[in-house]
């Protein structure tokens, strides 16, 4: 697997990610400026977490004009897979690849704590080492995770199985709509989600919930 | 050119016989820009003037620093060719004016004084005081300085690990916000601040100057009032992007060899930054102040030599290496500027507008600047026993003290704060020491913050023994080997003789305890002056220890993790009640002697626990500290929800035993085979140490067959900080 990791001004799970995709696939990403025009040949584009832009304007807003996005939405629209965590779910939405929208969180404050996802999609080359209904602990860190799409969004994203992870019941820790933790696209190729599975690969850190997501693009994309 | 008058002298913080030190060193009347550069340099703030004589005392050496006191952050040696620098600063007085804004700059500023020395920042911790629970401004102050904290270490993506918060009412006018940060670096790319050689390139590099914090340093010199609220145009405003900027194109810079000397631009801005350099580098300095990047229009000589605007740094280069440094910078989006030029003048010389604005000798800033033996009263330390009630319910005070504004859960703090960025993070906020892995290594640093305020009230020196000594048996107690410490001395005024008798008591202890503990201090800082309308703090000297573990995956934790473990305490209970936790939230008083610190037995005692740990013999350690044995045990019983029946045979009274507060102590639990060896072997060692009882149910029960489930201790113990901070509840407090 061929992969690339989109640094921003302000990116700072830049490194984790890259990390994480080594550890995974033996090679390591190759780390892209935002202000380049292109991208290398790569099967997966992560758009990692931190403060692209210092979240000035709105959280991923300025991001999501820069250079090197129009490159990401052509590979998107040529099927290639882009996964977008926490600033890159943002990224993702703000960029339109993604529907909804991530506001404030409900209770006002930056959440960092560990949260329960349920697996809900496992079709996907990002889930299918997951198991349908699978409980998986993730770390959250943002201060706007609450996803919000109107109603007829929401129906048609569950409609079409296309919200990906959920937060467990009662532990929806920024009041998105539905627990609606992470979401895919049309296509089934770009993938958002607040929580953070790259922080989650060693077993040295707690249990390495985030090794599957990882182990599951390599074998789709070897 | 502006007349100096007595009034501006004062305005300036400077005495009159400040003032005429000044006439002599310059050998006529400073024009307005000097008396700025002087005020501020000579602020005790940034010449340490009321402590330096003391801080001497401290020891500063061992084989494995490489950096002690006099640079941006201490350096110590972990081994492999890596290096920890790490350093601890307070932002007491800003903060208390402006919560949000002052924390987050105290962030931005420690962070920017261990990167300067070519660190990346890898974790942070803050020690936290307020005011009473139910003074007006503490939950205000609470909210604002922990989002600061927060807001600007998560935008910088460098976990904060722990801290302390507490809160005492000495603390109601004046709260203290000491933040700590760690970084990592190789042992041969450390940078340091000496503008060694003339003719060489000043560069300015960061964000633009603006008109904020002018005086800061000088603010941060003075006692407070009623009227100090209209010092808020001198907190400055913090931008962690910025930063996050500065950070990257630095290390982006540090990695070619353009570099020559490098400081970042804290307190007194342009002012201390460029008399530092010159002054250890031994050479001139002469600044173009044209060429600064601007924020504001008409900015004046004097408002740019004393604007305190954050993220910016000053650099010495190579020559010929400015073009090299200015396309890293442009990349980043930065502002890049040579303002200036090294000489060999060993002068400081600002030019504006085709004016000289000052011209003074560097050595006048620095080693001409007073320095004050400041009289001391010696004070007897509080003494003897307090009373207390015999019968009261052991197990319902358990629970009382559990849910007690300074023993409750800080989940609602640490959890705003990002503590899982960089993947490294072992042990996460909540332990007794956190633990941060070195990035592919398997070496982690253990990090820690304490110190005890009510004990340094009622006996300086011992107090200051004890801060050290904790943050040692913090480090000891998840399996590290302590190796040095930052300190942060907050007090009051120390021109009050009484005051001045603490500092010199507090650094007294430290040293001693440190000298005791091969611990030494590599660097600190001094917040003075921590009154408000004439009331002084509690004596708070914060202790920053770092230690090494070889080996993370022999880490050891505070919770207990299986049923059937025998819980063993190390080190002697006398049952010292005097000053406790118990006695504050039980008996409400705040009476007695501190406990003493016996640094022989400490470093006996903690020196075979972490043998244990090292071994891989124990994976459960808590440190015996404020609440005392009975707190320790509820503290390891609630994280995963396993309890204990503990007791001891002829108990003579179980209140001071089970809450005393004796230092030198651990609860250990071990499975019953391993328990048994590490009994003998303590004893043959003759370590104090009792077997109260096995780890199993969901309750902690005592042997006289009273109960408690620990989700009832839990629930108490989680919820009060919340509570409070919602506004649910306002406890009542002794």
């Amino acid at each position: 697997m061929k992969s690339a990791v989109i640094v921003f001004p302000g990116s700072n799970r830049d490194r984790d990610t890259a990390d994480a995709l080594e550890l995974v696939s033996g090679k390591r990403p190759a780390m892209v400026w935002h202000a380049d025009t292109t991208l290398p040949a790569v099967d997966l584009v992560v758009v990692p977490g931190g403060f692209s832009y210092g979240d000035y304007l709105r959280c991923g807003a300025m991001a999501s004009q820069s250079a090197i996005m129009k490159e990401v939405r052509a590979h998107a629209g040529k099927g290639g897979l882009v996964l977008g965590i926490c600033n890159g779910f943002q990224v993702l939405t703000e960029s339109h690849m993604l529907p909804g929208a991530l506001m404030r969180n409900a209770g006002l404050k930056f959440v960092s704590r560990p949260v329960t996802l349920t697996v809900e999609e496992t079709q996907l080359s990002f889930t299918r080492r997951y198991e349908k209904g699978q409980h998986v602990s993730f770390p959250a860190a943002h201060g706007e995770g609450n996803y919000y799409a109107d109603e007829e969004t929401l129906d048609r994203l569950e409609g079409e199985g296309r919200v990906v992870f959920r937060y467990a019941p009662g532990d929806n820790p920024n009041g998105s709509a539905r627990d609606i933790a992470g979401v895919m696209s049309e296509k089934h190729n770009v993938m958002g989600l607040m929580p953070h599975p790259e922080c989650v690969v060693d077993p040295l850190l707690g249990p390495p919930d985030g090794l599957a997501m990882f182990q599951g693009l390599v074998e789709a994309l070897s | 050119m502006t007349k100096i008058t007595p009034e501006i002298v004062r305005e300036h913080g400077l005495s009159d016989a400040e003032y005429d030190r000044i006439l002599s060193l310059m050998g006529r009347e400073p024009s307005m820009v000097e008396l700025g550069i002087f005020s501020v340099m000579w602020s005790e703030h940034c010449s340490y003037k009321s402590t330096r004589v003391h801080l001497k005392k401290l020891p500063t050496k061992a084989p494995w620093v490489i950096q002690g006191p006099g640079e941006n952050a201490g350096v110590i040696d972990i081994g492999d060719g890596d290096a920890a620098i790490f350093k601890m600063e307070s932002h007491n007085h800003p903060s208390f004016i402006e919560p949000y804004q002052g924390a987050a700059t105290g962030v931005g500023g420690i962070m920017r004084d261990v990167f300067t020395m070519g660190a990346r920042p890898i974790a942070m911790m803050n020690a936290l005081r307020f005011g009473e629970v139910d003074h007006p401004k503490t939950r205000h102050l609470v909210s604002g300085v922990v989002s600061g904290i927060g807001g600007y270490g998560n935008c910088m993506g460098v976990p904060t690990v722990g801290g302390e918060v507490n809160f005492h009412k000495s603390y109601n006018g004046n709260i203290l916000v000491n933040a700590m940060c760690v970084g990592l670096a190789r042992t041969d790319k450390i940078f340091k601040s000496a503008a060694e050689g003339a003719g060489n390139p000043v560069v300015y590099i960061g964000s633009k100057t603006g008109r904020d914090g002018i005086h800061g340093a000088t603010m941060a010199s003075a006692e407070f009032d009623d009227a100090s609220e209209e010092k808020r145009p001198t907190v400055q405003v913090g931008d962690p992007f910025t930063e996050k900027l500065l950070l990257e194109a630095c290390l982006e810079l540090m990695a070619t060899d353009a570099i020559i000397a490098i400081q970042d631009m804290g307190a007194a801005g342009l002012t201390s930054s460029s008399a530092e350099m010159g002054d250890k580098g031994g050479s001139g300095i002469e600044l173009d102040l044209d060429k600064v990047p601007q924020r504001e229009v008409n900015m004046t000589a004097y408002e740019m030599m004393l604007s305190e605007s954050q993220e910016r740094m000053l650099a010495v280069l190579k020559p010929g290496r400015e073009k090299q440094a200015e396309a890293i910078f442009k990349k980043w989006e930065l502002d890049f500027a040579v303002i200036g030029i090294t000489t060999n003048t060993k002068r400081l010389v600002v030019k504006h507008k085709g004016k000289v604005e000052a011209d003074m000798p560097i050595t006048a800033l620095s080693d001409a600047a007073p320095i004050y033996e400041r009289p001391y009263t010696e004070r007897k330390p509080l003494v003897g026993e307090p009373s207390y009630e015999k019968n009261k319910n052991v197990l319902a005070s358990l629970k009382t003290i559990l849910a007690s504004p300074d023993m409750a859960s800080r989940r609602w703090v640490w959890e705003q704060y990002d503590h899982s960025v960089m993947a490294d993070t072992v042990q996460v906020p909540g332990g007794d020491a956190a633990v941060v892995r070195v990035h592919g290594t398997p070496k982690a640093l253990a990090i820690t913050t304490d110190v005890t305020p009510r004990y340094c009230q009622a006996d300086p020196l011992e107090g200051g023994k004890q801060a050290v000594a904790e943050a040692w048996r913090n480090l000891t107690a998840v399996g590290a080997r302590p190796l040095a410490v930052t300190d942060n001395l907050n007090y009051g005024n120390p021109q009050k003789p009484e005051i001045m008798w603490q500092i010199v008591a507090g650094i007294d202890g430290i040293g001693a305890a440190c000298r005791a503990l091969d611990f030494p201090v590599i660097g600190g800082n001094c917040s003075l002056y921590n009154e408000t309308n004439g009331e002084g703090i509690f004596p708070t000297p914060a202790i920053g220890g770092v230690g090494l573990m070889a080996d993370v995956t022999k880490m050891a934790s505070v919770a207990f993790k299986r049923e059937g473990d025998v819980v063993i305490v190390i080190g002697e209970t006398k049952g010292h009640l005097g000053q406790s936790i118990y006695l504050r939230e039980i008996e409400g008083k705040e009476e007695g002697a501190a406990p003493l610190v016996d640094l022989g037995v400490e470093k006996k005692n903690g020196d075979f626990v972490r043998g244990l740990i090292e071994a891989g013999r124990v994976d459960t350690v808590h440190d015996v500290s404020d609440g005392g044995l009975l707190v320790a045990i509820a503290e390891m019983a609630m994280p995963r929800g396993i309890g204990a029946n503990v007791g001891l045979a002829g108990l003579p009274d179980a209140i001071p035993f089970w809450f005393g507060e004796d230092q030198a102590r651990y609860v250990i639990a071990a499975p019953f085979a391993q328990a048994e060896k590490i009994v003998a072997e303590a004893r043959a060692a003759t370590i104090p140490v009792a077997e109260l009882g096995k780890t199993g149910g969901g309750a902690i029960t005592l042997d006289d067959g009273s109960s408690v489930a620990v989700t009832a201790l839990k629930q108490g113990f989680e919820s009060w900080f919340p509570g409070y901070m919602s506004g649910e509840e306002i406890p009542v407090t002794n």
